[in-house]
């Protein structure tokens, strides 16, 4: 009975405020249409990033001459007493050889049989940033400058030092801006629906400060309030989704077909994105209009 | 006058909803009980100065005076909408300043406030701004339904029902603010300017319906500047000035076995 009451009440606000809650519902709809091509677009570049990370890589190359036991024992030496090592990938002199070939045919007719490549380890840290030490403690610096090996067999250690320092400052840079533009959006979407929540309230405190002198408590006044923020929360949520849903099965479906490339970044599934949205937006309009009312219960 | 008896029944009745323990009180049995009140407001404005009085149950009192005189601030204090800086309040007996911020909506409940601006709901029709008060108390459907023609047929507003205060004169809106006021049979009503906004022949019926409400043993205060009417009705009269209690008198000629009706021809001839 209180339910329905309180819900005829909401209803018959929304009603009788109808250019109000038209305006709350669109900034909902706004909002929601905006977070909903952003989240996607920001995982992307996320997932983009990170799997350019996941190239950052070390060379450890071998010496020419060194021969199976040196080959087990430099690997034993990567896989179990070198921290930040996530993997080891052993690539043998005619693998690389073979490799190169099939890259440049005309400079390796030249060298006929001859094989100049090392064995090689291609190291991936746990964590690309770590790269540095994983070198370190492989090739410490020596004091005269340059480098020591602390493996007679390893000849060099790199990390292609220029491409990996590239890479993780601009994938750092990207995350960083995508984190930034989220989170003043998110506070953007808030304020924005808590600001045109309380305009409309705004004009009906009058009905507010009767209610009160009438012997109403807070909760009685709030309730239908809350469920009309809920109600304007959930229509304009709703009508984003549907606009989001034609927009991806019209525009990103196709091209997610016809480019492979595009679908390849790991973002959210779409009904779970759409979960979040309507939650999101129901429970900010619903917590707009309760805490926006609390000034207007102070009689 | 069917309708006025019932609502003497029903007042009769209810559980007297506010228990009366006469040992808080300095006057026994008062229903309202102002001792030494002083509001000061924050811009330095005296509202009241020691004011003391006391109303006994039944009694149909007029606050009088200038504007700025406190009968405002007298009223506010009572509904708790402010609070005094001085002095203790006791209605039916209950320290005012001991009732907690929550409970102040139980509290109002018992008290039937009418207002110089009305102060209706404007977006709902006469019939939902008087059933408001009885869903603010949690009455049923039925409750409702039960009570709402009732008042309205009291307070002479049967064919007014579905009007929007908009629609309505003042003296109309007036009456629906007092339906409002005691549909939940307050024992105590109070009435700030309820004429303010009036012309005679209006405010008399107003008056008329407060006299008839008081009839059912509600006890009704009036805040009022209308010193001719004050005096055509003979009765309680309190008057402020400046904030002080300047003339607390039961008239004379204090006809209380008057009806309705004969109040309301001595009303217009005098």
């Amino acid at each position: 009975m209180k339910l329905g009451f309180f819900l005829r009440e909401a209803l018959r606000a929304l009603k009788r405020n109808a250019v109000p809650s038209f305006a709350a519902m669109a900034t909902v709809l706004v909002t929601v249409l905006i977070l909903g091509v952003f989240i996607p677009v920001v995982q992307a570049t996320t997932g983009a990033a990170n799997e350019v990370r996941g190239r950052v890589i070390a060379n450890v190359y071998l010496v020419r001459d060194a021969d199976e036991k040196d080959v087990a024992r430099v690997r034993n030496l990567l896989e179990n007493d070198t921290p930040h090592v996530a993997g080891v990938e052993f690539v043998s002199k005619d693998q690389a050889y073979a490799e190169q070939r099939k890259r440049n045919p005309a400079a390796y007719e030249e060298l006929g049989q001859f094989n100049p490549l090392p064995h090689t380890f291609r190291i991936t840290p746990d964590d690309p940033d770590n790269i540095g030490k994983v070198r370190n403690a492989l090739a410490p610096l020596a004091p005269g400058g340059g480098r020591t090996v602390i493996d007679g067999s390893i000849d060099e250690v790199t990390n292609r030092e220029e491409d990996t320092n590239k890479i993780l400052s601009v994938t750092r840079a990207v995350k960083l801006t995508t984190a930034l533009l989220a989170g003043l959006l998110m506070i953007a979407s808030v304020l924005l629906i808590a600001n045109t929540i309380r305009l409309s309230l705004f004009a009906r405190r009058r009905e507010v400060e009767v209610m009160k002198l009438v012997g109403a408590t807070d909760w009685f006044i709030r309730w239908p309030f809350v469920m009309e923020g809920m109600l304007v929360g959930f229509l304009g949520g709703v009508l984003a989704v549907l606009v989001l849903a034609v927009f991806k099965v019209a525009v990103v479906d196709p091209l997610a077909a016809e480019y492979a490339l595009i679908a390849a970044p790991e973002t959210m599934s779409f009904p779970l994105l759409v979960a979040l949205l309507l939650g999101a937006a129901v429970a900010v309009s619903a917590a707009g209009s309760g805490l926006s009312l609390r000034r207007f219960l102070r009689v | 006058m069917a309708a006025t008896e019932r609502h003497v029944r029903r007042r009769s009745q209810q559980p007297a909803p506010l228990p009366t323990p006469a040992a808080q009180s300095a006057v026994p049995g008062a229903v309202i009980d102002f001792k030494n009140v002083s509001k000061r407001y924050p811009s330095g404005d005296t509202g009241l100065e020691g004011v003391s009085f006391a109303i006994m149950p039944g009694e149909f009192v007029f606050l009088v005076g200038a504007s700025g005189s406190g009968k405002s601030t007298t009223m506010r204090l009572l509904i708790k909408e402010t609070e005094p800086t001085g002095g203790t309040i006791h209605v039916a007996g209950r320290d005012l300043a001991k009732i907690p911020r929550r409970r102040v909506p139980y509290y109002r409940r018992n008290v039937g406030m009418v207002f110089q601006d009305y102060k209706l709901l404007p977006n709902r029709t006469v019939y939902e701004n008087v059933a408001y008060a009885l869903q603010v108390t949690g009455g049923s459907r039925r409750d409702i339904r039960d009570k709402v023609p009732d008042i309205l047929r009291l307070t002479g507003l049967s064919l007014k029902l579905h009007n929007h205060p908009d629609q309505l004169s003042g003296g109309e809106q007036q009456r629906v603010s007092v339906a409002r006021a005691f549909v939940n049979h307050p024992p105590l009503l109070l009435a700030d300017e309820p004429t303010g906004n009036l012309d005679p022949e209006t405010s008399i019926g107003i008056m008329q319906l407060l006299y008839r409400i008081n009839k059912t043993g509600t006890t009704v205060v009036v805040a009022t500047h209308d010193v001719e009417m004050v005096d055509k009705m003979r009765r309680r009269v309190i008057e402020l000035s400046h904030g002080r209690v300047v003339r607390d008198e039961q008239a004379g000629a204090y006809a209380a076995r008057e009806t309705t009706g004969e109040f309301a021809i001595r009303m217009r001839d005098e």
